[in-house]
């Protein structure tokens, strides 16, 4: 079987990682975990943050090589506060997901990142967009990536429902990313999530201590 | 530009690509398994039932090459039927796992297969052992095969120590169920054995009643 993880063919330091994003009934969590990887062996950082707040109500999840994943957000960021200036309303969520798209896409021989796009825009509520590794863009209720996101394929399927409320959406996600921290040795550390709503954004730091723990631990 | 290539699945190992797991609950253990062989990007066979009896009530699902598990499971049911005539009684668990272990061990760069060792005797209950890459260990419940990766996070999730034996069928079920949506090497149907004192009980349960989730 091969894995999905690209990223453990890109040398220096690659995130290594598990992120997630689900939609709610009236919001979006967007979350991931803090360890930056090199080679599987050593890890370069405990406490990195992989979500980043591209606008007031857009967040991305990076997966893949870090540098890669750092510059194309530093270059989204750029164009879509010009593409808010000109547009003079808050860009919409499938902008944010389109420009990493095509960054993605145009660039694919030489960059290898994945990303994931949540937010809340006022035409569609609450969406998640992924960009794949290639550049391809689709729009989903609930998508997990990186290395550990193989692990919680079967519990994604069986445990999400669309139109949860909050709590149980943040559950599900807090217990999603701590099973995959579990068993993932490139995934590890602290649960950043963030939850996306009309009225805001609200931050959550899980220290790995107060992680939900399971049969075995 | 008219040569016909053979197909490529002529040349490709045949492997069982699959999704095996085995719990064990108080009194019995249950084993499943998904039935796709696949040699490449083929699938050889669609409903190759992949939980092999060692003896009565001793079993072992089958992983990894198909020659070598098919193999392996052969010598091993050889060997514990003079061992059991030996000792004259029924074997342990822990026999039949031992003697795989020493096979997979011995030829560990040989062989490509892991088989989990599953059965109920009478000193111990219901126990289930892994064999990987040649250890020996017993453990509440074990999954392997390709299909095993996606559902790590599911099976901890959902295992509860003491569960009944219809709650560990279902729990069998489920996961055969998601790790066979999500992994290209695992599909067609589900075969159940559940061994405990009185019997051995083999079930097939067809991919349309298999149970679905979200987006399915």
């Amino acid at each position: 079987m091969e894995k999905r993880c690209a990223d453990t063919q890109v040398k220096g330091v690659s995130t290594g990682t598990t992120i997630l994003a689900a939609t709610f009934d009236g919001g979006v969590v967007i979350g991931s975990d803090s360890r930056a990887s090199m080679g599987g062996e050593y890890v370069s950082s405990k406490t990195i943050n992989k979500v980043i707040q591209v606008h007031d109500q857009i967040f991305c999840c990076m997966a893949g090589s870090l540098a890669d994943a750092q510059a194309v957000i530093k270059a989204a960021k750029f164009h879509l506060s010009f593409h808010c200036v000109q547009m003079e309303t808050p860009p919409l969520v499938i902008a944010a997901a389109s420009i990493l798209k095509d960054l993605c896409y145009k660039n694919k021989d030489e960059l290898q990142a994945g990303f994931i796009t949540a937010g809340w825009d006022r035409k569609k509520g609450p969406q998640v967009y992924v960009v794949s590794l290639g550049g391809m863009l689709i729009s989903q209720p609930v998508t997990i990536g990186g290395s550990g996101s193989t692990y919680i394929y079967g519990y994604t399927d069986a445990k999400y429902k669309p139109n949860m409320s909050r709590d149980e959406c943040l559950q599900f996600a807090t217990n999603a990313l701590s099973l995959a921290m579990g068993r993932d040795n490139v995934s590890g550390g602290v649960a950043h999530l963030v939850v996306i709503t009309e009225a805001g954004v609200e931050h959550v730091v899980i220290p790995g201590n107060k992680l939900p723990k399971f049969h075995d631990e | 530009m008219f040569e016909e290539t053979e197909p490529e699945w002529l040349n490709e190992e045949v492997k069982t690509g699959t999704t095996i797991l085995a719990i064990e609950f108080n009194g019995g253990v249950v084993l499943g398994s998904d039935s796709r062989v696949s040699a490449g990007a083929s699938v050889v066979n669609r409903v190759m039932n992949k939980l092999s009896p060692l003896h009565d009530k001793i079993y072992c699902a089958l992983s990894g090459s198909a020659a070598d598990a098919q193999t392996i499971a052969e010598i091993v049911n050889y060997q514990l039927d003079v061992h059991s005539i030996e000792i004259g009684e029924d074997p342990q668990v822990r026999s039949a796992a031992s003697l795989v272990k020493n096979i997979s061990y011995k030829y560990k760069e040989e062989l490509s297969a892991h088989l989990i060792v599953a059965g109920w005797d009478r000193r111990a209950g219901g126990q289930v052992f892994a064999t990987l890459n040649g250890l020996l260990t017993r453990q509440p419940f074990a999954v392997g095969g390709s299909g095993s990766s996606y559902v790590y996070g599911f099976v901890d999730a959902e295992y509860r120590k003491d569960m009944c034996k219809e709650e560990c069928q279902k729990f069998v079920i489920n996961t055969l169920s998601l790790a066979m949506n999500r992994d290209g090497s695992s599909g067609g149907v589900a075969y159940i054995v559940t061994i405990d004192e009185q019997s051995t009980e083999e079930k097939v349960v067809l991919g349309n009643d298999l149970p679905k989730f979200f987006d399915q």
